[in-house]
């Protein structure tokens, strides 16, 4: 049987700002355990919450940004539950009247189609503290510092059909809340937050299949195995002549592997209520009309800036435009240089690889936009070759200086004294005197290619450092001399 | 010295007939050598009062004192206060020492009020009879076989014993007023939102609001003068302009307009206690005030309703005493779940642990349409009723309670009966309009009580309607039998 994957969203997005949604202590992550929870944080006897207006505003920049509904109405709720990182005994957040409402985003998809995801809602929402499980002797540890930290939850509807549908809409929400800066996108620290609602279906078939929701995926790596890993099991399951039943789902990204953690049976009953404590938050139109105005640049309004202004593929643009640190790293190697293309390639390309492997943020990147743009130009106006420029950019990542600077100090500069370079083809040719017999022997149209053969014995000859053009050249007419 | 009321002790410190220390000493002396006969007290700051009063002496001295510098109060238990255990009448909360202090603390301190101590409360504020506090039942200093009220029965029995001149209280569904009227005191419950609840420990965060007891209504707003504030560390307390309370006291009240709503006065009113309300109306009515009978239609529903949002929002307040961070922790947890289970069974006392059952109950799934928004539906035609009043009516009069002070145990077995008790107060708290009760007679030789209710924000008009009245009546003079 064919089947079909519906796969729906929530995401939890940590808001940057700098106190919590409720309280005026610091959000700020890596602090020692609790030193950055106050007495609200800690839910002591008497206190109450304060909402805080950044939180609001960031919200309301999000939904501008997915053109959705502002709620200009907006209520908190209460969500009861036992945990003790939840120092309330119940969270904060919204259900009957969020902040944001329906709205949209455009994916973009590997054979170059495009898709729009339907936002349900997005909330304004407290974060839980962490318990901590290992190094107390058979007890737990709790650290506050996170509880009370603003989230906006965003739920989609059940609109992707696989993995890399969903990944793409996990992709492109990142995108855009790292271009608002209302998140700082640092997924390894739990600022993004996904938990993946997945189904099957007989193909054709119209109604849903019983959902699982698998909690709590934290890179897109993560995601897109654990959707892959949980299709499989549903699948194979009804295949088997099981059935699918509704619970919710752990992923292990160490074992690849992934198990389920309560049954619908044994869910809370959350016992939802509006929150005494906070009084509808009103939002007038003057409000939202002025963040509007002042809404940074939107992902994909960058992309086609960046086909248009600087002449780059729909692609290239996209992938460069969609994160704001890259797009802005882009601009700034790009204005330098004045080779657009060429800084997209090499951002994308050498760059990306480095910080992969050196897990790092374009942001920590120990070459900036400008070290880069100074490499580029030295390869547009031939002082070095491409071979050598990835010499010279493996030691600017290694911090020895500028482009400039590295080529001095290595002596890399391309050999461009025709002199001099005659003297070393000429000493490679006699050196080879079987290739340049095959060469005089071999069809005109064969013979283009076979002068590569004689290329590698001059780079040697030269430590690289021989211009390629103007050998080819020197070499051509030697070899044609003989004819 | 104890004999005078507020006012008198503000101008006696003026005169320097006595300074604060004298003062708090001879009411830390009454205290210490009569307060085992009504349980007033659960803690008595005897250092910090003196220190406060000596402190308090010293602004005297050098003039431009604010009016209650040096008058000694008593704080409800309630009121978080820094470095002093916070009971809030509770196991669960015998160990708790708050590193802060309720807002309403703190401006009686701005104000140089000395704290005399902590007054007993129904545990969590819930009860009308003081009999569900973890540190014993309090007795009403007119009858020490009877209950003084709650849950603010400590604050009552403390100004009623002359213990105190005044107390800080809070009321969510009459825990001010219905001890004012068995312990014929002057009670006042300001308008929801006038008076911050930050520090105040929550039982229905929607109902509750921080008043005081005293002898009589030019105390009380002399009292509410300090405790109002606008605080924006409480999200519901509103910004509306701070009233002197004690200038519109004395305006006469020619061609004010009294409403009593027929539901006041049914079944169920002790028959004395109706006689006594009817006869202070008819004093009002002396005083060129005018009567009418109005209909308040949705009252006999304010109980039911109440015993759904109460609970509710209870059940989910107290859900943070968990034995995880402060408060009553069980020994030796095996896991959570009895970590959970034995420090809050343990911690809570029967009629806490029966609101935050009814509460869970009327949240869940499937009975919340059914319940709690119904119980909302219900809370704005209460609301309403009071709207449409008020489009007739300056101030809504009736009795505070359906009789005198009951005896302990008497209603005891009975959940249903003792929530009665708040028939006719409880319409206010979900409406958010202040109350004030104030003695208006003696029934079988114990207290009852005349309820005002006033539209919203109309403090200064209570208050002055009140006072009036006692310029007139003497009930507020009559001391309980006994009291030196």
């Amino acid at each position: 049987m064919q089947w079909e994957t519906v796969i729906g969203l929530e995401v939890h997005v940590q808001l940057a700002t700098k106190t919590k949604i409720f309280s005026g202590a610091s959000t700020a992550f890596g602090a020692a355990p609790n030193t950055q929870a106050c007495a609200i944080d800690l839910a002591m006897p008497g206190t109450l919450p304060v909402p805080n207006g950044e939180a609001f505003r960031f919200a309301v920049m999000f939904g501008l940004a997915i053109d959705a509904e502002i709620g200009t109405r907006s209520m908190f709720e209460r969500k009861n539950y036992f945990y003790p990182d939840l120092p309330k005994g119940y969270q904060t957040t919204q259900l009957e009247a969020p902040i944001v409402g329906a709205g949209h985003v455009e994916i973009q998809l590997a054979d170059g189609s495009s898709k729009s995801i339907r936002i349900h809602h997005a909330h304004l929402e407290e974060d839980a503290g962490k318990s901590l499980h290992e190094d107390f002797h058979g007890m737990s540890g709790i650290d506050l510092n996170r509880a009370g930290t603003p989230l906006i939850e965003i739920v989609s509807e059940p609109d992707m059909r696989n993995a890399e549908e969903a990944v793409a809409f996990a992709r492109k929400l990142h995108s855009i809340v790292t271009s608002l800066g209302i998140c700082d996108g640092d997924m390894s620290q739990g600022s993004m937050r996904f938990d993946v609602n997945i189904s099957v279906r007989p193909k054709g078939q119209e109604e849903f299949g019983t959902r699982t929701e698998t909690k709590n995926l934290n890179s897109f790596k993560f995601m897109e195995d654990a959707i892959k890993l949980e299709v499989e099991r549903q699948i194979d399951l009804i295949e088997d002549g099981g059935k699918v039943i509704q619970e919710t789902r752990l992923y292990n990204g160490d074992t690849r592997t992934a198990r389920s953690m309560r049954s619908k049976e044994e869910a809370n009953d959350y016992r939802y209520f509006p929150c005494p404590d906070l009084l509808p938050v009103i939002i007038d139109e003057d409000y939202i009309e002025a963040i509007r105005q002042d809404l940074p640049e939107l992902p994909d309004a960058r992309q086609h800036r960046f086909a248009k202004e600087y002449g780059l593929s729909e692609y290239d643009a996209g992938l460069i435009a969609a994160d704001a640190a890259t797009a802005h790293f882009f601009e700034e190697c790009a204005k330098a240089c004045g080779d657009a293309k060429l800084s997209a390639n090499w951002i994308m390309g050498d760059l990306a690889a480095k910080l992969n492997a050196a897990e790092l943020t374009i942001q920590q990147s120990p070459v900036s936009g400008a070290l880069l743009a100074g490499l580029i130009a030295r390869i547009k106006d031939n002082t070095i070759s491409n071979k050598i420029a990835k010499q010279v950019f493996e030691a600017m990542f290694n911090g020895e200086g500028d482009a400039d600077a590295i080529i001095e100090a290595k002596g890399l500069k391309q050999m461009s004294d025709t002199g001099e370079l005659e003297k070393i083809i000429d000493e490679v040719i006699a050196a080879n005197p079987a290739m340049v017999e095959d060469w005089l022997s071999s069809e005109e149209d064969k013979r283009k290619k076979k002068m590569g053969g004689f290329m590698g014995p001059i780079m040697k000859a030269t430590k690289g450092q021989a211009n390629p053009g103007m050998a080819n050249q020197l070499l051509e007419k030697k070899l044609r001399e003989k004819l | 010295m104890h004999k005078l009321t507020i006012a008198e002790l503000i101008q006696g410190l003026r005169n320097k007939d006595f300074s604060s220390v004298e003062l708090t000493r001879h009411y830390l002396d009454r205290i210490n050598r009569l307060d085992a006969s009504y349980n007033s007290y659960v803690t008595v700051t005897e250092e910090i009062a003196l220190q406060q009063a000596a402190a308090a002496d010293a602004r005297l001295a050098a003039g431009d004192a604010p009016a209650l510098c040096g008058v000694p109060i008593a704080h409800k238990d309630i009121f978080c206060t820094e470095g002093v255990r916070t009971s809030c009448g509770s196991k669960m909360l015998d160990n708790f020492v708050p590193p802060y202090n309720a807002t309403i603390v703190e401006n009686y301190l701005r104000d140089g009020a000395v704290m005399l101590g902590k007054v007993n409360m129904d545990e969590f504020a819930m009860g009308s009879s003081n009999e569900t506090s973890y540190y014993g039942p309090v007795k009403n200093p007119w009858d020490t076989n009877c209950v003084p009220g709650g849950s603010s029965g400590g604050s009552a029995a403390a100004v009623a014993a002359h213990l105190a001149p005044g107390a800080t209280a809070s009321d969510t569904g009459g825990s001010i007023r219905q001890p004012a009227s068995l312990c014929g005191l002057t009670g006042i419950k300001p308008t929801y939102g006038r008076v911050s609840r930050w520090g105040m420990i929550a039982f229905a965060s929607s109902l509750d609001q921080a008043g005081v007891l005293t002898r009589t209504a030019e105390d009380a707003a002399i009292m509410l003068n300090s405790m109002t504030s606008f605080d924006d560390k409480d999200s519901t307390c509103v910004d509306e302009p701070l009233s002197d309370y004690t200038a519109s006291l004395n305006e006469p009240l020619k061609g004010l307009r009294i409403g009593m709503p027929e539901q006041y006065f049914g079944e169920g009113l002790n028959p004395e206690t109706s006689d006594r309300v009817h006869a202070a109306i008819a004093e009002f009515e002396k005083l060129g005030a005018t009567v009418k009978s109005i209909s308040l239609p949705h009252s006999a529903l304010s109980v039911p309703a109440y015993y759904v949002i109460a609970p509710a929002e209870c059940s989910a307040n107290l859900s943070r005493f968990d034995g995880v961070r402060y408060g009553h922790r069980c020994d030796n947890p095996k896991d959570l779940e009895d970590l959970y289970k034995r420090s809050r069974g343990e911690g809570f006392g029967e009629e806490v642990k029966r609101r935050i059952l009814v509460g869970t109950y009327a949240l869940s799934a499937g009975y919340y349409d059914a319940y709690y928004r119904k119980a909302q539906q219900v809370r704005r035609l209460i609301k309403q009723d009071f709207v449409d009043a008020f489009a007739e009516v300056d101030v809504v009069m009736g009795p505070t309670a359906t009789s005198p002070a009951f005896a302990f145990g008497s209603k005891g077995d009975d959940p249903v009966a003792m929530y009665l008790e708040d028939i006719y107060t409880i319409a206010t708290n979900l409406a958010g309009l202040p109350g004030l009760s104030i003695p208006c007679g003696l029934v079988d030789n114990k207290p009852v009580g005349l309820q005002i209710i006033g539209n919203y924000f109309s403090e200064a008009k209570l208050l002055n309607v009140a006072h009036q009245f006692q310029q007139v009546t003497d009930f507020h003079q009559l001391t309980a039998p006994g009291i030196e």
